[in-house]
């Protein structure tokens, strides 16, 4: 079967790439007003960065970076957030979803459609790189190299 | 519990058909849809959706702006979708380890 061995040179290449992947998957995030990108890849992007640490270090030290039950109830809350954002227009006047009705003040029409945008994109991130993870955590449920 | 799963279906269904009442007739000209007319003559959303995306939502990115704004109940949708893998995979993987457990404990 599969053996987990305790490499350091694989776990010092990780740690060191780790946070500069996340970086980049909070730039594609924020930045997908300007280039492409957007929630779905960014989310993936830190999902991946999740990920790599888990494979390196192995999932029972990973936790210490992001813990197996975190991950369903952000999920959770990134799609409560996107719904968030399009009740919160509804219930101040608009229609579902419809931006330029949120109750941000000193910001014109189409400003607050991109604030809604980005509000969106952080909600879609969010539940993109929660399930990933989690997905990857339920497959391994049960498995203990070191037993 | 399964009346009450009855009743909720239906009412469900019974107030899409009634949303539904309000949607434009196919192939009405006057809808919303049909309004904007591309640069070859033929009436379609698309043109709009290429034309007004920055001064509608201020982003230079209009892939964006279609994906989150014109198009959000359609990502809204594709969230709920991805979620919904994640909590059957959290159930199904789960309860297979629940029965391999139970079987240990029966030998």
């Amino acid at each position: 079967m599969l053996k987990y061995k305790h490499n350091p040179i694989i776990v010092l290449v990780s740690r060191a790439v780790c946070p500069y992947i996340m970086l980049f998957g909070l730039y594609i995030i924020f930045h997908g007003h300007y280039s492409p990108g957007g929630g779905f890849q960014g989310g993936t992007v830190l999902a991946a960065a999740l990920l790599l640490m888990r494979l390196a270090a192995g999932s029972d030290i990973a936790q210490l970076q992001f813990k197996r039950i975190l991950a369903t109830p952000l999920g959770s809350i990134g799609v409560l957030i996107y719904f968030g954002t399009g009740l919160l227009a509804m219930l101040s006047g608009g229609q579902f979803l419809n931006y330029q009705f949120l109750p941000f003040a000193g910001f014109t029409a189409p400003e607050l459609r991109s604030l809604g945008i980005l509000m969106v994109e952080i909600g879609v991130g969010l539940a993109v790189m929660a399930i990933l993870v989690a997905i990857y955590d339920d497959l391994l449920e049960g498995y203990h190299p070191h037993d | 519990m399964k009346l009450l799963n009855y009743i909720l279906l239906i009412s469900l269904g019974a107030l899409l058909i009634y949303a539904s009442t309000g949607l434009p007739n196919r192939g009405d000209a006057d809808a919303p849809m049909h309004r904007d007319k591309s640069l070859a003559g033929s009436p379609g959303a698309a043109a709009h959706y290429i034309r007004n995306p920055y001064k509608d939502a201020n982003t230079p990115n209009m892939v964006t702006v279609i994906l989150a704004d014109y198009r959000g109940y359609d990502t809204l949708g594709e969230e709920t979708v991805i979620l919904t893998a994640g909590l059957i995979c959290y159930l199904i993987l789960r309860r297979r380890k629940d029965n391999v457990a139970g079987k240990k404990k029966k030998a």
